[in-house]
């Protein structure tokens, strides 16, 4: 970790409650599950899973912590939605991949700018 | 949310058949990349192999060494002589014993054109809103020096 890019390192702060957010299993399922079937309340969340009503609660405050989803009131239900715009961060996976593709491409320059 | 694609343009300075060869014939398409393929690449066919070390970068050949033995296939797609060479693959498929064969797959697509002084290359790599979001965090967590590794490093140099 080179200590110089400080701004990068910001980044990586800011995005790090996310990470920690989706760096847990049942957490990451609700996540797909409201990016999957769109805002859903608690009771269609915790349906046909094995998790606890209380626990997808706990781990609701967790994510909205985070800012990865956001809740507003229905009637007498709370509805769950995912915030995109957290989300967003999440999505910097594509850097790292755009990165990679930048290796590649100085692997492909090296094999055909060279003289064999 | 929206960015499906990446795409990369580049001036390579080298003659344009030199390029498609190098793009085009699996032998050395690997040997750059970082690859073995049991076989050529033809449009409309599987093509499988397994990661072996890049010949051409020392430091890059260090970072794939843990991946020695790992199994890739490729689906190509278009092969237009001297023109495009597309195919699809499993993106960040490095979890060893995972198999990745029930997943979204996305697109590659390498295209040539002339340039002043060599061959321009585009390369763009599409369909990433069709990776699961579990996929992503996983592969995330997966990568060595990813996010989740540079974070817990910064947190422990900023906790000092």
């Amino acid at each position: 970790m080179r200590r110089s890019s400080s701004l990068a390192a910001d980044k990586l702060v800011e995005a790090a409650p996310v990470f920690a957010a989706l760096g847990d299993a049942t957490r990451l399922r609700i996540v797909a599950r409201l990016c999957l079937a769109g805002p859903q309340s608690i009771v269609r969340l915790t349906d046909g899973g094995r998790v606890t009503r209380q626990a997808v609660t706990k781990h609701l405050h967790a994510l909205a912590e985070a800012g990865l989803v956001r809740s507003t009131r229905e009637g007498r239900e709370r509805i769950w939605a995912i915030d995109p715009h957290r989300l967003a961060a999440a999505n910097r996976w594509l850097e790292q991949i755009s990165k990679q593709w930048d290796d590649t491409i100085d692997r492909l320059r090296a094999f055909v700018e060279t003289d064999d | 949310m929206t960015a499906d694609r990446i795409e990369k343009i580049v001036t390579l300075r080298a003659p344009r058949e030199r390029v498609w060869q190098a793009l085009t014939d699996a032998k050395k398409f690997g040997a750059w990349f970082g690859a073995e393929l049991d076989g050529p690449f033809v449009a409309g066919q599987r093509v499988t192999g397994r990661i072996v070390p890049t010949k051409v970068d020392p430091e890059t050949a260090k970072h794939q060494e843990p991946y020695r033995g790992l199994q890739v296939e490729w689906w190509i797609e278009r092969i237009e002589p001297m023109t495009v060479f597309s195919f699809q693959w499993h993106p960040f498929a490095i979890e060893p014993g995972v198999d990745y064969s029930a997943e979204p797959t996305t697109l590659v697509e390498f295209e040539l054109g002339d340039a002043s002084g060599g061959t321009s290359l585009r390369i763009t790599e599409s369909g990433f809103d069709r990776i699961p979001l579990e996929r992503r965090a996983r592969a995330f967590a997966a990568n060595e020096g990813g996010w989740a590794k540079q974070t817990e490093l910064i947190a422990t140099y900023l906790a000092l």
